[in-house]
């Protein structure tokens, strides 16, 4: 076998444990389904009446592929999370004394993670659909626009795997990520149209990944309109081009960093 | 030479702390290793380098030929690692467990679980198999974690104090499967704080202090030169003092030693329980009444106390308790023994 096929093969069987973790502790599921509930339930009445997307765009429409871009990333917490607290566990030393793929216990865990985000993004947007939010492009559009936000939490999963194997306790990557994730998020057009920041932010929000996948998601799920301007930035008229590009980056970084870390921290 | 395991020059700082100090051991295929010592003594970073959890700073090892630093890989698929802190996933059934280490054994799917029910027949556990080991004792969990490393049947164990902080019967019953495993032809490494968990089941014992190694030898060896096993009584009346030490002479192997103040003897003696018993008869037999009498085997404070003139300390932080606990745990000794050596202290 390969060394790519073992590392398939081993992520798998931890991956299945990590799954078997989400039945038998289903009080972490129930909050990874009500956070984003309660995101969308907040943000389009909170901010529903007072930011006009223009283009005569409902709020409503134009919050979702922001929330569901906020959510995906936010998701890589739990990679985080879960990577701090293995490292803790004697688990950890029966799978180092095993003759398994170095990467196994970081490709598991990145893999079940997944199953978080697909799982939250459903919810999210059963809630849109309540709340008035529809998807007016294809259905092979739309699809499209999920898998480019799960798999852009996939690359950050990666972050904050690597993240979670450099800190001394669960409890910082929640704090930790909150940090990075927050701005992140905020200083984006997920939440509020490009136009409304301030020139100085401009360049970052314009070139930020978040922005990217929420525009390409906005497009994807038709919930834009040809009055509202796109601005004549690259990364903002290739939205999904430029996403996937975010995409591969960060894997092809954060991906070794993480397994040489884990073997790192695996010999201390 | 045919050693399974070999070390030598085994050196591993963290920080100031010198935790192995340069020690060299070696393991003859089918022998069994004990490595006695006190908390912080480096037994632990020994088992970790020589199963490749660690690096060490310095020297070189070997388990079946292979290199432990640089073949891994073959290195983790001749060897089984059990450690002191259970490394089972609670979360998980007992089967999953060993269902999903046979998996990352690459067993296949059909002969994994084949292999994880037969584990856990084996170690009484099959009762307990589908239920998630958060609910198991913590006997049961070391029972698990003995069975995961043994789920391919590896030529080479290490097991890391397998018994602290079990009760006396879990304790027994550890020690018999152990045995049963060497009898198979298992080569074992062995670490643990008790004595006489090495005398039990170790061919060579090698006593460690401060990552260095002090005294080596069979247990009957280090026994001889501890002095071995002890009877010691307080009488009633101080005046049945004199016929009690005449007595206990008959039994004495050594120099008996005299509490006049309060009215104790004490004997080196050998044959265990049986003399205690003798002993206890021919008081009787003499109407001699004795409060306390209690057959006392060296710990490993006797030990340290004989080989460097100090008892045994940790390290790092304190953990006395831990220690004294697993003495008073200890199966043969009797409460009263307990009671016996505080009123002495």
């Amino acid at each position: 076998m390969t060394t790519l096929s073992i590392a398939v093969a081993d992520g798998a069987v931890v991956a299945k444990r990590n799954l078997i973790k989400i039945k038998r502790v289903p009080d972490v599921l129930v909050w990874v389904l009500m956070s984003p509930i309660m995101f969308v339930l907040l943000f389009a009445y909170v901010f529903g009446g007072a930011i006009d997307p223009g283009g005569g765009v409902n709020y409503r429409e134009f919050l979702m592929a922001g929330i569901f871009a906020q959510t995906a990333i936010f998701g890589a917490t739990f990679t985080g999370a879960g990577m701090a607290e293995d490292m803790q566990k004697g688990i950890i030393d029966r799978f180092r004394s095993l003759p398994m793929s170095r990467s196994a216990v970081l490709v598991g865990r990145t893999a079940s993670d997944i199953v978080y985000n697909v799982l939250s993004l459903a919810i999210m947007s059963l809630t849109g659909l309540l709340i008035g939010w529809r998807i007016r492009g294809s259905l092979g559009d739309a699809l499209l626009a999920f898998l480019l936000l799960v798999l852009l939490g996939y690359a950050f999963s990666w972050v904050l795997g690597y993240v979670g194997l450099l800190v001394p306790s669960p409890e910082v990557i929640n704090n930790a990520s909150f940090m990075v994730i927050m701005p992140l998020t905020f200083v984006s057009n997920a939440f509020v149209p490009l136009e409304s920041f301030p020139a100085a932010l401009r360049p970052f929000v314009e070139w930020n990944p978040v922005s990217a996948v929420t525009q390409a998601a906005r497009d994807l799920f038709g919930n834009t309109s040809p009055a509202i301007p796109v601005p004549d930035v690259w990364s903002m008229r290739n939205p999904i081009l430029y996403t996937l590009i975010w995409i591969v980056a960060i894997i092809a970084v954060f991906l070794p960093l993480a397994v040489a870390q884990y073997q790192r921290t695996a010999s201390r | 030479m045919s050693a399974v395991i070999r070390a030598s020059g085994l050196v591993k700082h963290y920080g100031e702390v010198r935790a192995l100090d340069g020690l060299d051991l070696s393991v003859e295929r089918g022998q069994v290793l004990g490595l006695l010592g006190p908390n912080g003594a480096g037994k632990t970073t020994s088992v970790r380098i020589l199963a490749t959890l660690l690096d060490a700073d310095a020297g070189d090892a070997e388990v079946a030929g292979y290199d432990v630093r640089t073949q891994t890989d073959e290195v983790r698929r001749v060897i089984g690692l059990s450690g002191q802190y259970a490394a089972v996933d609670e979360h998980l059934t007992g089967f999953e467990n060993l269902d999903m280490v046979g998996r990352l054994y690459r067993l296949g799917r059909a002969r994994a679980r084949v292999r994880a029910r037969e584990l856990l027949e084996r170690f009484d556990l099959a009762a307990a198999g589908d239920r998630p080991v958060k609910t198991y004792s913590g006997g049961m969990r070391r029972r698990l974690d003995l069975a995961g490393s043994l789920v391919a049947d590896p030529q080479v164990l290490f097991l890391d104090e397998p018994t602290t902080g079990l009760d006396p019967r879990s304790r027994t019953g550890m020690w018999e499967v152990i045995r049963e495993l060497v009898d198979r032809g298992t080569t074992l490494l062995l670490t643990t704080q008790y004595l006489e968990e090495a005398d039990r089941l170790a061919d060579e014992i090698i006593v460690i202090d401060h990552g260095r190694e002090i005294a080596r030898g069979s247990a009957d060896q280090l026994k001889a030169q501890v002095g071995g096993e002890r009877v010691e009584l307080v009488v009633a009346q101080r005046t049945d003092l004199l016929t009690a030490r005449s007595l206990l002479a008959e039994f004495a192997v050594g120099e008996i030693t005299v509490d006049e103040h309060g009215n104790g003897l004490g004997a080196p003696v050998a044959g265990g329980a049986g003399v205690l018993m003798q002993v206890l008869r021919r008081l009787d037999d003499a109407d001699i009444e004795v409060l306390d009498i209690a057959l006392r085997r060296p710990t490993l404070d006797d030990v340290f106390l004989a080989l460097t003139g100090h008892v045994a300390e940790p390290d790092a932080a304190p953990r006395k308790g831990e220690g004294d606990e697993g003495d008073r745990l200890r199966p043969d000794l009797a409460a009263v023994a307990v009671a016996h050596e505080e009123e002495l202290a």
